[in-house]
């Protein structure tokens, strides 16, 4: 017998309550229940960081959060970073610096990028390479990815 | 990932009445950066997983009394590290709690959680066993104190009893100053589980305390009292020596894939002479 549990979220500013599974993970009721598949499935041992959306102002990796746990809180996934259409201006910055190749990596990237710009505005080389350091990207756009978040947090200084 | 009855207590008494009822099939949840991957992998099959998150009495917040800081249950490794009171008190525990996993991993990740695990790398092994911590454990017949280094057996093996749950991990705030630092080594620099972790602690009597990890079933805890590490005068060879001694212990397993026994010895010894000086250095300078 599987138990199902109701739960509440607000996910991209919307509340949404669905019944979900107690051994399903945040990862699964975004993609596969909520339709939300910005949020990448990848290794599911929280080390590649695809997975990662924002939960309460922090990012975490949604393969290892089961959805009852997030029961309550307050998730921003990738698809809620554009307002009324217009990318953010940190999307942008990683389209200009090129940071995108196949791009199955990015909305991770993008999320983490977007917590630590939160957390620390104007980061060094440093502490971006620190705070990105659960992101990785097969392609190998590092430079540009780091690049990208040093000139959206340049950006938003003027 | 197998099914489950999941169960979220509000209240300890509550948390302890279900891991009565269903142990040994239930696994208490934390973070869940170690649990969720062995419930996907199969490697636990609990019939009921019980999370800890919404116990009252386990809170996410440090506190500091009767001479101690208390680091509640809750209390995840982003927290640790950034706290005031760890930095200026326990600076080797903010550094290891620093180098946890990742960014994602170390906002869920919590301290009791890592301890729990027991894993041989746990980074933050080391430092809570230089500076002499104690686990606080609620069971059916009430709360007990476990010193850190009684606490660790083996891989994923505590001496945490049946039915207990732990609710807060305290130190003992130094009478006297300390200097201490943690350092490790990892195959990559960023996220990576280490293949040498260690913590050293010097203290003005010229005791030093040194502990390390990933180099044997448990982590391991020695105490210096000959004053030869602490002595910034004391040449190299006269450390080196006693170094022999504080790492005898190390038995790394030849079977893991992280680094050999012999780079693992060898680094235990460099490491070993950096967190001493930088250890040195910051009583020094208070």
């Amino acid at each position: 017998m599987m138990q199902t549990i109701p739960i509440s979220l607000t996910v991209n500013g919307r509340v949404r309550a669905t019944d979900v599974a107690a051994h399903h993970t945040l990862l699964d009721v975004l993609r596969d229940d909520l339709g939300l598949t910005g949020t990448k499935e990848c290794c599911l041992v929280g080390e590649c960081g695809a997975c990662t959306v924002i939960v309460d102002g922090r990012a975490v990796d949604s393969c290892l959060v089961l959805a009852v746990e997030a029961d309550g809180s307050d998730v921003l996934t990738v698809e809620g970073l554009a307002v009324d259409g217009r990318l953010s201006p940190l999307q942008e910055a990683f389209l200009d610096r090129g940071g995108v190749q196949c791009g199955f990596c990015i909305p991770g990237q993008v999320l983490a990028a977007h917590a630590l710009l939160a957390s620390v505005p104007h980061p060094t080389l440093a502490e971006v390479e620190e705070g990105m350091a659960g992101n990785l990207c097969r392609c190998g756009c590092y430079e540009q990815i780091f690049e990208a978040i040093l000139a959206a947090a340049d950006g938003a200084e003027r | 990932m197998h099914a489950f009855a999941y169960e979220r207590p509000t209240t300890l008494a509550e948390a302890l009445a279900l891991l009565q009822a269903h142990e040994p099939d239930a696994r208490l949840l934390a973070g869940g950066t170690d649990l969720i991957i062995r419930l996907r992998d199969g490697s636990a099959r609990p019939a009921v997983v019980i999370d800890v998150k919404r116990i009252a009495e386990l809170d996410a917040g440090i506190r500091e009394g009767h001479g101690r800081l208390v680091i509640g249950a809750r209390t995840v490794m982003t927290d640790i590290a950034a706290d005031a009171r760890v930095v200026r008190h326990f600076i080797a525990l903010a550094e290891a709690a620093a180098v946890v996993g990742s960014v994602q991993i170390r906002n869920r990740a919590t301290l009791a959680g890592n301890i729990c695990n027991a894993s041989p790398a746990a980074d933050t092994a080391p430092p809570l066993l230089v500076y002499d911590a104690s686990v606080v454990a609620a069971g059916p017949s009430g709360t007990r104190r476990i010193p850190v280094d009684a606490f660790f057996v083996r891989s994923g093996q505590t001496t945490l009893a049946p039915g207990e749950i732990v609710t807060a991990i305290e130190l003992p705030i130094p009478a006297a100053p300390v200097g201490a630092a943690h350092t490790r080594r990892t195959r990559r620099r960023g996220h990576d589980l280490a293949s040498v972790t260690l913590s050293c602690a010097v203290h003005a009597s010229g005791t030093t305390r040194i502990a390390y990890g990933s180099v044997g079933p448990r982590p391991v805890l020695v105490v210096d009292e000959s004053g030869v590490l602490a002595d910034p005068s004391a040449g190299a060879d006269a450390k080196a020596e006693v170094f022999e001694r504080v790492f005898a212990d190390a038995r790394p397993s030849p079977r893991s894939m992280r680094a050999s026994p012999e780079y693992r010895l060898a680094m235990l010894r460099v490491l070993g002479g950096r967190a001493l000086a930088t250890a040195i250095d910051r009583l020094a300078r208070g």
